[in-house]
């Protein structure tokens, strides 16, 4: 039944790769998203299975054969469903069937071949993500982790024709390279270290092991694994791809490069939670990291002119903020931010599509403006997700991030705490920066000023399938706003993005934390009888038993005050007991009161520097312009990375590899062997006279030397 | 009459036969001093048999002038093939099959 789940969009990647191109548009794209659909009833069933077990034995693992065995290693070929991986296929099908639903409309403009092509690589990479996070072991999950890269690079590739596009993928294949070597080396060490790669056994036999004080063994293969995870994810140093992964068609970004794929490391992470807990240098590092990106994306996605451009900067930061949560060992507030980032992030995307689309290719935020009386659907949804995204209660983004930045404060990472807000700021910032310059203003869209060629140019520049089919009222100005399809999508998406918090609502408002209290078996190895002493670790003290830490704060929930979700956090702080976690409770109170503020702070600046006094930005940027231009031009790290590895890398190849190691050394090696070769025959040829009496005396002498040299032996 | 003089005999014959061999000019001397040197082999053969009181000698010696008769004839049509190909039977003259 496991394997069903990946299988039924590799069976849709079948069809639609061999006889795709002769289908219609409707059965391909049907075909595409009915296996997607399918494949979220069979999940949700297999996931509704697992709610009837008790929590210490989550699991549905399947085998389907035994792949290598060598000694006494061996490795199946298996999938297993647990809580944590419950949670990602959830997200992947469900989201993904919202996508493929969406895609159908945003893609009708394509030939019917392309088309097809376009549903045969979506299918084939939902596959191979289901195939990443049901896989049982290591080895099944690099599959994925690989798989995930190829249709990654065949989908921003989409557009082949366009050289901008086919460089982008080659950078995201590349740069991804980079971080799967890394993730190779970090596995290849563990079967070394732990002997195995099932990532049962590995929890549990890491588990008898003490926390490592100094960089050893485990700190250097989480180091590795964490690497693949900055490749993946796109983080420092390694996420200059996503960015340029826009030229894939929107879909694809809001699908592989929001929701799913790039949160692929934050998985992989804690899917390894306890050997990760293991290595307390390597979560620092996780931890910095994670706050870097957030910040440095964060103040990138503030001056960027595409739409498409701030939603992946946006996505880059939110992933750092994963990370971050990951780092401090909150793996539950890290995947419960994965979780509702994957609406938030994939509705914005998708929003950016619809107007994209309404625009015919548009996508820089200066040319549009004035959109919200024009694609009403567009812009509600879209609000909706920026207000979730910005951490507004009672919506999606504000619980899990608020999660993560108490975990972090509680954690005692101040400074990490103060970049977690600096960067909550920031995001709420540029993205109604965003939502202003796009739907509020004037009109700046060439489209309404008369005349319909200006986009027209500009849609064959963004080789958004420059379209002749006719919209009837372009005369007038008509934008037509998201088709039904399209439509379903949004709405489904904003109504996830409003409550999809609301599955981890925390105690100190009253709920239950439940996706917290949820995934904690997955990151405990389901036992929580003889939990991991780690406290021992200052800074990186992590509850490794929620059932041990939990009850307390449990059993206030019960005293408390139900409240609604929607209430403000302030409102029932005095119902709480006394006692230590009583402090904790008002200091999480505290921060989501300090969180909230922040969030309004941002949406407040957005609009009085681009909604009321649009000359502002404009004075400062030409005031700070240096600091504009540096963050215009993303810091200069492409260039940076260009002239310290890719030019280097170039001359080496081509003055020292090509031109005297190939060239000289190879070249030379090989001839060589073919002169000596030659040499040694012709000499060897002078002994074949034709004779029949030389060869005689030859055969003759022969027996006599055998003879003689026993004979005197 | 001990094995020695069966064998100092039978060493003589395969000298001649083999100087025969290495010494003569003619194709059909060439075989026929092959066959001396078989013969030779044959007499020692003989010898063994009866000194260990088996009949093996006497069975391989068989088995040789069988296999001596074939090659008898296989060489003999060789020579005459030979020598209607290049009109000579000095073996000097048939060295073109060489590389």
């Amino acid at each position: 039944m496991l394997a069903l789940i990946p299988l039924l969009p590799f069976a849709g990647f079948l069809v639609n790769a061999t006889i795709g191109s002769r289908l219609s548009k409707a059965v391909s794209g049907g075909l595409a998203t009915a296996v997607m659909v399918v494949s979220f009833l069979i999940a949700a069933l297999q996931v509704n299975a697992l709610f009837g077990m008790a929590p210490e034995s989550r699991q549905i693992t399947q085998t389907l054969f035994t792949w290598i065995t060598s000694g006494d290693f061996s490795l199946d070929l298996a999938f297993r469903l647990d809580a944590l991986s419950a949670v990602m296929v959830l997200v992947i099908t469900g989201i993904g069937s919202l996508i493929h639903i969406y895609s159908t409309s945003y893609m009708h403009e394509e030939t019917d071949p392309e088309y097809a092509r376009y549903f045969s690589y979506l299918n084939l990479f939902v596959s191979f993500m289901l195939v990443l996070v049901l896989g049982s072991n290591v080895l099944v999950m690099f599959v994925g982790w690989e798989g995930v890269g190829l249709c990654s690079y065949l989908l921003i590739g989409y557009y082949y024709e366009k050289k901008s596009a086919s460089d982008a993928a080659n950078k995201a294949f590349i740069v991804n390279r980079i971080g799967d070597y890394a993730f190779i080396l970090g596995s290849l060490l563990m079967v070394v270290t732990v002997g195995s790669l099932d990532f049962v056994t590995i929890a549990q036999t890491v588990k008898t092991m003490p926390a490592e004080v100094g960089f050893g063994a485990l700190s250097l293969i989480t180091l590795l694994l964490f690497i693949g995870a900055t490749g993946k994810s796109a983080q420092i140093p390694l996420y200059v791809w996503l960015p340029d992964a826009m030229e894939g068609p929107t879909p694809v970004s809001a699908l592989i490069h929001a929701a799913t794929m790039v949160t692929a490391g934050v998985y992989m992470i804690g899917r390894n939670a306890v050997l990760f807990e293991h290595a307390p240098i390597t979560l620092g590092i996780v931890a910095v990291v994670g706050a870097a990106t957030a910040l440095l994306a964060g103040t990138i996605g503030l001056v960027q002119n595409d739409i498409k451009r701030v939603l992946a900067y946006s996505t880059v930061s939110q992933l750092g903020y994963m990370f971050l949560a990951m780092g401090v060992g909150a793996f539950g507030a890290g995947i419960f931010h994965l979780f509702t980032h994957a609406f938030f992030k994939a509705l914005l995307f998708l929003g950016s599509g619809a107007v994209i689309h309404a625009l015919h290719g548009e996508q820089d935020i200066r040319r549009m403006g004035g959109l919200s009386k024009h694609l009403p659907i567009t812009y509600w949804t879209f609000l909706v997700g920026s207000v979730a995204i910005a951490g507004v209660p009672p919506l999606a983004g504000f619980f899990s991030k608020d999660e993560i930045l108490f975990e972090t404060f509680r954690h005692g990472h101040t400074i990490l705490w103060v970049v977690g807000v600096l960067t909550s700021l920031l995001t709420a910032t540029y993205m109604f920066r965003l939502v202003f310059l796009t739907f509020h203003g004037e009109e700046r869209f060439a489209m309404a000023n008369g005349g319909h060629a200006p986009a027209h140019g500009q849609a064959a520049a963004h080789g958004h399938a420059a379209d002749d089919h006719g919209h009837g009222g372009h005369g007038g100005g008509h934008l037509h706003d998201a088709p039904p399809a399209m439509a379903t999508a949004l709405i489904a998406l904003a109504i996830g993005s409003i409550v999809a918090g609301w599955i981890g609502i925390p105690h100190a408002l009253g709920g239950h934390n439940g996706l917290g209290t949820w995934l904690e078996p997955a990151f405990t190895a389901s036992n929580c009888g003889a939990p991991v002493t780690s406290g021992e670790l200052a800074g990186f003290a992590i509850e490794n038993c929620a059932p041990g830490t939990e009850p307390a704060l449990a059993s206030f929930t019960q005293t408390a005050e139900q409240v609604q979700p929607g209430a403000g956090p302030a409102e029932e702080a005095h119902d709480a007991p006394a006692g230590e976690e009583h402090d904790e409770v008002a200091l999480e109170r505290t921060l989501m009161g300090v969180s909230t503020l922040i969030a309004f702070t941002g949406i407040g600046l957005a609009f009085f520097l681009w909604q009321k006094n649009r000359h502002i930005p404009e004075q400062l940027a030409r005031q700070f312009s240096g600091v504009h231009q540096l963050l215009l031009n993303k810091y200069y790290v492409d260039e940076v990375y260009d002239a310290a590895i890719v030019q280097p890398i170039k001359v080496v190849s081509t003055e020292g590899l090509w031109k005297v190691i190939d060239v000289k050394v190879i070249d030379g090696v090989v001839n060589g062997a073919g002169y000596v070769v030659g040499g040694l025959s012709a000499g060897l040829r002078l002994l074949q006279t034709g004779s029949v009496k030389s060869y005689a005396a030859g055969t003759f002498l022969g027996a006599v030397s055998i003879l003689a040299y026993y004979f005197w032996r | 009459m001990s094995i020695g003089h069966y064998l100092v005999l039978s060493g003589l014959l395969f000298s001649v036969g083999a100087a025969g061999v290495f010494l003569r000019r003619n194709l059909i001397t060439l075989l026929l001093s092959v066959e001396i040197m078989l013969n030779a082999v044959n007499l020692a053969f003989v010898a063994f048999g009866r000194q260990l009181g088996t009949v093996d000698g006497q069975i391989i010696t068989f088995f040789v002038m069988t296999v001596a008769a074939a090659e008898a004839a296989v060489g003999l049509a060789l020579v005459i093939g030979l020598f209607r190909h290049r009109e000579s039977l000095n073996p000097e003259a048939f060295t073109s099959l060489k590389w």
